[in-house]
């Protein structure tokens, strides 16, 4: 236990470190046209993704959370191009990713996956486990047909499934096991990079930690990249080395992980860490809860996204937009007050 | 990476209870559970087993006329009785059911093969090709179907097409008359496929087009291809049947049920020979109800939400 | 100690699948008393959701059939009310919340109307009077301008509004007890913390009991007196909440706090609890945890640990604290410490 520790603590160092970036975003926007009236016109745009930017730099993990309509799934899809953007640049190994053209995509995505968030859609109930895991490599040519059934069960092992396995249907399964399938789809394409859009909000308590665990091995092993989306602030802090908070397409707050939990700056950051309810009847807190709901993208609020609900807010909120500053330590806020 | 390990000893314990089932054998489950759809079955087997087999045991021959024999009710010798030119009815009923269930057949294989690849392409490419195929199948789906039948029957009599080649010209005409429902069906339901998160995997995976249309979008449209196809057959049936009854389809001397039916237009037939015309109507009846049933016991068994496993 | 208003004796719910028979709640047994919020905890499949489903007789049978034991509710056993008086205690004395609270609304009636059908139905109110409560009910559950809330339909609200408007409705005919299943596992984050908040401003205001499902520790943590934890339909332990978080007796009761990541409490590695919930169909005659606990011994593998008390009001099913278990093992004094 105490040599994972260690190994731990140094991949933590050397993502923050060396600072060798892999995906690079810059002023990211995703609108979505909202068609109306009789002939189907656009009316307007809900604006998903909102001119986000940040780097994932080699070996790190990085933690987008947020509650729903924040946009941080359609970042994840943007990012890897399974969404055409609006607006902005995204950078993979220094390449536009959005500039590719069809083929070079197609040799890219061997480098760049997903995991989904429902372990029950996110496999084809029609296709044989096994086979569902090795499709890629064949497609890719990537390996013969003679050496794929052993380097899918190979994969299936490391992602703790078993060689019995391999001929059965995703539904034989339950959502823990999918979420291994799902896993070891992504993985035996040996990618760099693995975008993981909230794997594990659909699981029980005790097989989220299995996940967790697996996905964090994994990283070690691989030296993998992440972008762990998740709308549990206790799952980033476990799992990545630096956490951007969204709100209604806009990043608010991003900054390393331990200066983040420990020094909160952005209220709406201040406020989802309170919400989470802790498992310790003793503990009293103050709490911060929010009023109101979260405002529709299709409409967001003037000037700063948050001052419907912020506690703080006063007219400047309303009337600018305040700006993406570096407070230091890498820590970057978007707040007036900060 | 022990944890894992460990854990499969354990779920091997498990995984044991569960049998390994594809998705088509737990389908065939749910069908034989279904009294209904299971007689439809029985009745469709026996049905197609008479008309295919009965012919040769038959002591008569097709249009083999006997004039002293002319409108007899039914007896030993003759099971369904004669029709005005001395035919035995029963073996014109079998061999006019051969016609007709060769005709539905073909003529909804003719309406799958199009509408499958029309809807699978319109729901796959979308944009160009989906407004294309849609506006010309929304331009079939405007086209009144009988006069059009009706039309190109009076059409085919006036080219003078040999009776026998008429069938092949009917069943090409009904199957291109009737792809439009399945390829909507089709498009719908490859569009709402793409959306699911599995076809976004495919897509991440960087798969070739043609390896998510044929190995995960069409597999899991067979399903209601397979329902609406078996419901076509019947449809298909009663499209001959109606138009043999107003002697535009398979004309005689080749009995099809529809142009037995005819019978029943003059009134001393309906009245006093019944077994001329009752026999066809009866199995026109029988056979497209025992279709309809199988077709409704495969839409329960092969609902791809898969719930009451 | 206050007075009983539930009390579960032996409940046995049943469910027949194709597979076989799914002793879905198996021999359960707990009480709720009144003005107590109890907190059902487990994973999902675990019985929590069918023993309360089974109190309200909401079993769909076939496949499923409460085939033994008593629910007692103020002294009356409820499996033995006729239909029509069970409908009445339904709406009046006991109701319930969902986790989906867009598919308890009906989509095609305003809210107002929803709210006042049970006023009008239950208590017998004319229009103006149930349209007064309705609007005194909507701000109690703190939505602001109730007069505009009452004409809208609800696709037009927040999940967080319409779940504020199922508690209205709950709320509506002053019930004794409040079933939620799950009230907030489909809201965000900051949303749940306000629905939290309301439904603890209800049970100071209006002394109702609350049956709170969950499946998180968290909001068990928040919200509970007390706290049963259920797993593969059995009771594993309970215990008042302090003395559950506490001092927490079953090995998967542990396993269970210990798994979940907490806010600003980082750990380099989680514990997990090994496996998966065992297949629900024809479960035998042991502890259901048995295959995945660290501490299990032979016994565990054959016979069912009884829930017995082992400290005031503190009970737990499981073998390491029964004479019989300890005959069995020697290493048991390693239970209480097995932080990771």
């Amino acid at each position: 236990m105490s040599e994972t520790s260690v190994q731990s603590e140094q991949q933590r160092n050397s993502g923050s470190g060396s600072l060798q970036p892999l995906v690079q975003v810059e002023n990211l926007k995703k609108y979505f046209p909202i068609m109306g009236g009789v002939f189907q016109r656009k009316v307007g745009d809900v604006k998903a993704v909102d001119g986000v930017s940040f780097t994932i730099n080699k070996g790190e993990s990085f933690g987008l959370v947020g509650e729903s309509g924040c946009g941080k799934s359609t970042i994840g899809r943007t990012l890897l191009r399974l969404n055409d953007k609006t607006e902005g640049s995204v950078h993979f190994e220094g390449k536009d990713l959005h500039a590719l053209s069809k083929s070079e995509l197609r040799h890219m995505r061997t480098k760049m996956q997903i995991v989904f968030q429902d372990p029950f859609s996110s496999l084809n109930p029609r296709i044989k486990v096994g086979e569902a895991i090795g499709e890629a490599l064949l497609d890719h040519g990537l390996v013969s047909r003679k050496d794929l059934k052993d380097r899918v069960i190979e994969t299936m092992k490391i992602c703790g499934l078993a060689d019995y396995h391999y001929d059965r249907f995703p539904h034989e399964f339950s959502g823990g096991q999918r979420q291994r399938i799902g896993i070891a789809r992504a993985l035996i394409m040996d990618p760099e990079f693995i975008v993981a859009d909230e794997p594990v909000s659909a699981l029980d308590v005790s097989i989220q930690a299995q996940i967790i665990n697996l996905m964090s091995d994994l990283q070690r092993e691989k030296q993998l990249t992440y972008l762990f989306i998740s709308h549990d602030l206790s799952v980033v802090e476990h799992l990545c080395n630096r956490v951007g908070v969204m709100y209604l397409g806009t990043m608010m707050e991003m900054a390393p992980t331990d200066e983040l939990f420990s020094n909160p700056l952005h209220p709406y950051t201040k406020a989802l860490m309170s919400a989470i309810p802790v498992p310790d009847p003793t503990l009293k807190r103050e709490r911060i809860v929010l009023q109101g709901d979260i405002p529709s993208p299709a409409n967001p609020p003037s000037g700063c996204k948050f001052h419907t609900r912020c506690p703080m807010a006063s007219d400047i909120c309303k009337e600018q937009v305040p700006e993406y500053r570096n407070m230091g330590n890498e820590h970057f806020v978007a707040c007036h007050f900060a | 990476m022990e944890q894992p390990q460990n854990r499969m000893e354990q779920l091997q314990e498990q995984l044991k209870i569960v049998k390994p089932e594809s998705p088509w054998k737990i389908a065939a489950r749910r069908f034989a559970k279904n009294k209904l759809a299971l007689v439809g079955l029985i009745i469709l087997v026996l049905m197609s087993l008479i008309c295919v087999i009965g012919p040769f045991l038959s002591p008569y021959e097709l249009n083999q006329t006997d004039v002293k024999n002319k409108n007899l009710a039914p007896s030993a010798e003759y099971w369904l009785g004669t029709d005005k030119l001395g035919r035995d009815i029963l073996l014109r009923v079998m061999l006019a059911g051969r016609i007709s269930l060769t005709v539905g057949l073909v003529a909804t294989a003719i309406s799958v093969a199009i509408g499958a690849t029309l809807g699978a392409v319109a729901g796959f490419y979308r944009r160009y090709a989906d407004t294309i195929i849609m506006r010309i199948a929304d331009v079939f789906l405007a086209l009144p179907t009988l006069p059009i039948l009706i039309t190109l029957g009076a059409i085919l009599s006036d080219l003078k097409v040999a009776p026998d080649q008429r069938i092949y010209f009917l069943m090409l005409i009904i199957g291109l008359l009737g792809w439009v429902g399945l390829a909507r069906l089709v498009r719908s339901q490859i569009l709402t496929l793409r959306e699911q998160e599995f076809m976004q995997a495919t897509e991440a995976l960087g798969l070739r087009d043609s390896r998510k249309i044929f190995l995960h979008l069409m597999p899991n449209t067979v399903p209601i291809i397979i329902v609406s196809a078996t419901l076509g057959v019947a449809g298909a049936i009663l499209t001959e049947s109606v138009l043999s009854f107003l002697g535009l389809g398979v004309v005689p001397p080749t009995p099809s049920w529809g142009n037995m039916i005819t019978a029943a237009n003059s009134l001393i037939e309906f009245r006093k020979r019944p077994w001329t015309w009752i026999p066809p109507g009866l199995c026109i009846l029988i056979t497209v109800t025992a279709i309809n049933l199988i077709g409704d016991g495969l839409r329960d068994a092969l609902d791809p939400k898969m719930k009451n496993r | 100690m206050a007075k009983e208003l539930v009390e579960f004796r032996n409940l046995e719910t049943h469910f027949k699948t194709s597979a076989g028979t799914v002793k879905a709640v198996n021999d359960v047994s707990f009480s709720i008393r009144e003005g107590e919020t109890l907190c059902v905890v487990g994973e999902s499949g675990c019985g929590k959701s069918v023993t309360a489903m089974s109190l309200m007789q909401l079993i769909e049978s076939p496949p499923g059939k409460i085939v033994g034991g008593e629910i007692m509710f103020e002294g009356k056993d409820l499996l033995k009310l006729s239909k029509k008086d069970m409908s009445r205690l339904r709406g009046n004395d006991i109701a319930m919340i969902f986790q989906e609270p867009m598919s308890s609304l009906n989509p095609v009636f305003t809210i107002g109307k929803q709210i006042a059908e049970p006023l009008l139905h239950h208590l017998g109110m004319t229009h103006k009077e149930a349209k007064a409560r309705v609007i005194e009910l909507i701000t109690m559950v703190g939505i602001p301008r109730p007069e505009k809330i009452y004409d809208s339909y609800p696709h037009e609200l927040s999940g967080g509004m319409r779940q504020r408007i199922m508690i209205a409705i709950a709320l509506s005919c002053n019930p004794k007890l409040l079933i939620a299943d799950e009230p907030t596992t489909a809201l965000d984050v900051t949303i749940q913390a306000q629905i939290l908040d309301l439904m603890r401003d209800i049970k100071s205001k209006l002394n109702t009991s609350i049956m709170m499902i969950t499946h998180d520790l968290g909001v068990v943590a928040e919200m509970a007196d007390f706290v049963v934890v259920m797993y593969a339909g059995k009771v594993i332990e309970e215990a008042p909440v302090l003395e559950l978080f506490k001092n927490p007796q079953h090995p998967y009761t542990q396993g269970l706090l210990k798994a979940k990541p907490i806010i600003n409490q980082r750990k380099e590695r989680l514990y997990s609890i090994p496996g998966q919930v065992p297949n629900p169909v024809n479960l035998g005659d042991s502890c259901h945890f048995h295959d995945r606990c660290e501490f299990c011994m032979e016994i565990c593998k054959v016979k069912t640990p009884p829930l017995r008390a082992h400290a005031d009001g503190h009970k737990t099913a499981c073998w390491l604290y029964e004479e019989e278990g300890k005959s069995n093992e020697r290493n048991v004094g390693s239970v209480g410490t097995t932080a990771e």
